[in-house]
């Protein structure tokens, strides 16, 4: 499905990241496999650090936490927020919205759209199009989007499928006007036939969560897992990217009317470092133009990497320069999109740690 | 340069992959042990694998990996 927006742009971007960091070889104890092979993964999957919230610490913590630095510097002021979207799959409580208690923690105003929305890898490309189709309203001038998910409080850290790339992390986006006639396309697609190839099978109302699918099972590969974590099919999920994120791209820069030559950076979801060299390899793109890094630094953090990736490798830059950029996201649903923007002279991009 | 047989022997230094047929359901190479071997033979051969080609068909036996290699190597 495509989409054309006019006179949207991302104003700002700060990424939350907690302070914990933990390293894949302080980890490979946990996993039931012989440490060369472990190592030799390392090297290839892009496994080395990742952020991982303490106990009880959730997304509506890292949010407020985020929101509230903002506020203090001067970046954001509470009574000019139109609408609060929050991205995640790990919300504080099944009711109320998450977006609501961070609403009620920040004191925000009653004039105001709030939506929780669950979505995971894809999440950041669902976040802008849903604040794009608000700003469409004279009443909304200032969305701020959040995506952010703290996964690895379900994910078994002895299954080495996944417990390895998880990270923990929330960004603020903040979605404004933009007085220049700036034109931004999108394309989304969804497969709910392939719903159950990333998902959390007990917890929810089909299953809920009790003792038993607390039980650690053998997964097979040596894994451990229960059917309260994540359960990911590693090579389904990587055999959906490589099949379609890359007609999705093409798809997109042609009704754009735009080559890849002329695009700066392609930011797509930070699955893993083997994942997207694939990618970058099957649409002949420079690695240099797709950056592979964020997770061997701070791990998968759902509709967090990307922000993550763009402060990441473009820091300081993104306040001052602005760049043609294709981000893609793709994952759970599952879900994948893309959005092909003008992105930069924000008015901050920046990372903090949440302690 | 490196044999086939030599690379995945240093992958999985416990099996006889000359005496396995199918690789994967005797359980001689895990998803992520084929992941290791793909990018091990991209960096060997100089070449790179078609994320489309990476599906466990192509990494049952040496016969299947040979000819998954050949498609790469032979000249366009």
């Amino acid at each position: 499905m495509n989409f054309i927006f006019h006179r949207k742009r991302i104003s700002g971007i700060l990424t939350i990241v907690p302070a914990n960091e933990r390293s894949f070889v302080e980890e490979m104890k946990n996993f039931n496999f012989p440490e060369a092979r472990s190592l030799k993964l390392k090297e290839v999957m892009g496994f080395d650090k990742h952020r991982i919230v303490e106990p009880g610490v959730c997304v509506s913590d890292l949010a407020v936490f985020g929101m509230e630095h903002l506020f203090k510097k001067g970046q954001l002021r509470r009574d000019e927020i139109d609408a609060l979207i929050l991205v995640t799959q790990s919300p504080d409580y099944f009711m109320p919205p998450t977006s609501s208690v961070i609403h009620g923690r920040l004191n925000l105003k009653q004039d105001i759209f709030c939506m929780d929305i669950n979505q995971g890898c894809a999440g950041f490309v669902i976040g802008l199009l849903q604040a794009f189709l608000l700003l469409e309203q004279q009443s909304i001038q200032k969305v701020v989007l959040i995506n952010a998910d703290v996964i690895s409080r379900k994910t078994s850290s002895k299954d080495r499928n996944s417990y390895p790339l998880v990270g923990d992390a929330a960004s603020i986006t903040i979605v404004e006007r933009d007085v220049e006639d700036s034109i931004i396309h999108a394309n989304l697609k969804m497969d709910g036939s392939r719903n159950g190839v990333l998902m959390i099978p007990a917890g929810g109302f089909r299953l809920p969560s009790t003792p038993d699918t607390a039980v650690l099972e053998d997964v097979g590969d040596n894994n451990l897992r229960a059917k309260d974590h994540l359960r990911m099919d590693g090579s389904a999920v990587f055999n959906f990217v490589q099949t379609e994120v890359p007609p999705l791209i093409k798809s997109l820069l042609e009704f754009a009317g735009v080559s890849m030559e002329s695009v700066d950076y392609l930011f797509c979801h930070q699955a893993n470092r083997f994942m997207l060299q694939k990618l970058a390899d099957k649409m002949g793109v420079p690695y240099a133009k797709m950056p592979s890094n964020e997770v061997e630094h701070f791990g998968n953090s759902s509709g967090v990497t990307i922000p993550t990736a763009i402060i990441f490798n473009l820091q300081d830059r993104l306040v001052t320069e602005k760049f043609k950029v294709c981000i893609a996201g793709f994952g759970v649903g599952l879900t994948w999109g893309a959005v092909l923007l003008n992105l930069g002279r924000v008015n901050f991009s920046e990372m903090i740690e949440y302690k | 340069m490196k044999s086939l047989a030599d690379i995945l022997k240093e992958i999985r230094p416990e099996f006889d992959f000359t005496a396995s047929s199918d690789f994967i359901t005797d359980g001689m190479l895990d998803s992520f042990d084929v992941v290791t071997l793909v990018a091990t033979l991209d960096k060997t051969y100089g070449i790179s694998i078609d994320g489309m080609d990476i599906v466990p068909g192509n990494f049952k036996n040496l016969q299947t990996i040979e000819t998954l290699l050949s498609k790469y190597k032979s000249p366009k």
